[in-house]
């Protein structure tokens, strides 16, 4: 499925006319996924005051977790960036570095998001604890499965670098990986803002 | 477009960065070291986080790059219509009217 390099003034994940195809197209998903997590903020943003015999959202948030978790995504979503730019000057052991380096971070904020859930559920804020926990849960639920698919995910891309370097092929891959990335990090800007900051003020 | 990459030192992703980090920080202290009204506050921070979220796209994205750059343009800045359109409409349609029971 390999192409040739057709123009050397384009990135290579611009190369073959599939990878072309596949960075469109995965543009035309990230507007599905916009609409999902619109959905999903809408629900919440209807039922974050029915909180039932529950908890509020003042009650459980702690603000110092939720700011090293914005830092800890914001970060990666930086070093997500650094791995497209590596991938251009050719630089293939930095480009996997870099990858590397943002899952861990990636890894660092799951471990965070697991820990903030527990914590939840110790203080009686179940999914079924009331209108407000289940919308809370579920856009963070959701959000937390899509960094886990994006980690599991650049495994796999990794895997296939280590295998054939960056050619059209897979450099659209690592672009595309990094689109999904950047996506969660802008979801997460609004999970702080709106949920957190919003529910605290 | 692909200039900027050609440097030694990543520039914008570096700037991008810092501006994050900056408008977090702007968030928090507007949020929760001033004294202005709940709602004024809610304004302030809203703009922080669509200027947040345009700096993902143009910056970090890549959006605006590659021959098929105006239909991405186009079909995203359409997808998030719709999405104010969902977010605001359901919650205006879910409370306007109707005071809490």
């Amino acid at each position: 499925m390999e192409s040739k390099i057709m123009d050397h003034a384009v990135p290579t994940e611009y190369q073959s006319e599939q990878g072309k195809l596949n960075i469109l197209g995965f543009w035309i998903f990230i507007a599905a996924e916009i609409i999902l997590f619109a959905t999903l903020f809408a629900v919440y943003g209807v039922l974050h005051t029915r909180t039932s015999d529950g908890p509020t959202g003042e009650d459980i948030f702690v603000i110092k977790d939720v700011v090293i978790q914005t830092l800890l995504l914001l970060t990666s979503s930086f070093t997500a960036g650094l791995v497209i730019y590596e991938m251009r000057r050719g630089n293939v052991r930095g480009l996997i570095t870099w990858l590397i380096i943002t899952l861990a971070l990636g890894g660092g904020f799951l471990y965070m998001e697991i820990n903030e859930f527990i914590h939840y559920v110790h203080v009686g804020a179940g999914i079924q604890t009331s209108a407000f926990t289940s919308s809370l849960l579920t856009l963070l639920g959701t959000h937390g499965a899509h960094v886990t698919l994006g980690i599991f995910w650049a495994i796999m891309v990794i895997i296939q670098l280590l295998q054939r370097g960056i050619t059209p092929i897979t450099a659209s891959k690592v672009h595309i990986w990094g689109i999904y990335w950047h996506f969660l990090d802008v979801v997460w800007i609004f999970i702080f803002t709106f949920v957190y900051v919003g529910g605290l003020i | 477009m692909n200039s900027k990459t050609h440097g030694g030192f990543p520039y914008t992703h570096v700037v991008g960065y810092l501006l994050s980090i900056v408008l977090i920080i702007a968030t928090l202290l507007v949020a929760f070291k001033t004294n202005l009204s709940a709602s004024i506050v809610m304004i302030i921070i809203a703009g922080f986080a669509v200027v947040q979220a345009g700096l993902q796209l143009f910056m970090f994205m890549h959006m605006t790059e590659g021959e098929d750059r105006d239909t991405k343009v186009v079909h995203t800045v359409y997808a998030v219509f719709m999405a104010v359109v969902i977010v605001v409409g359901s919650i205006w349609v879910m409370t306007a009217g109707h005071p809490i029971h």
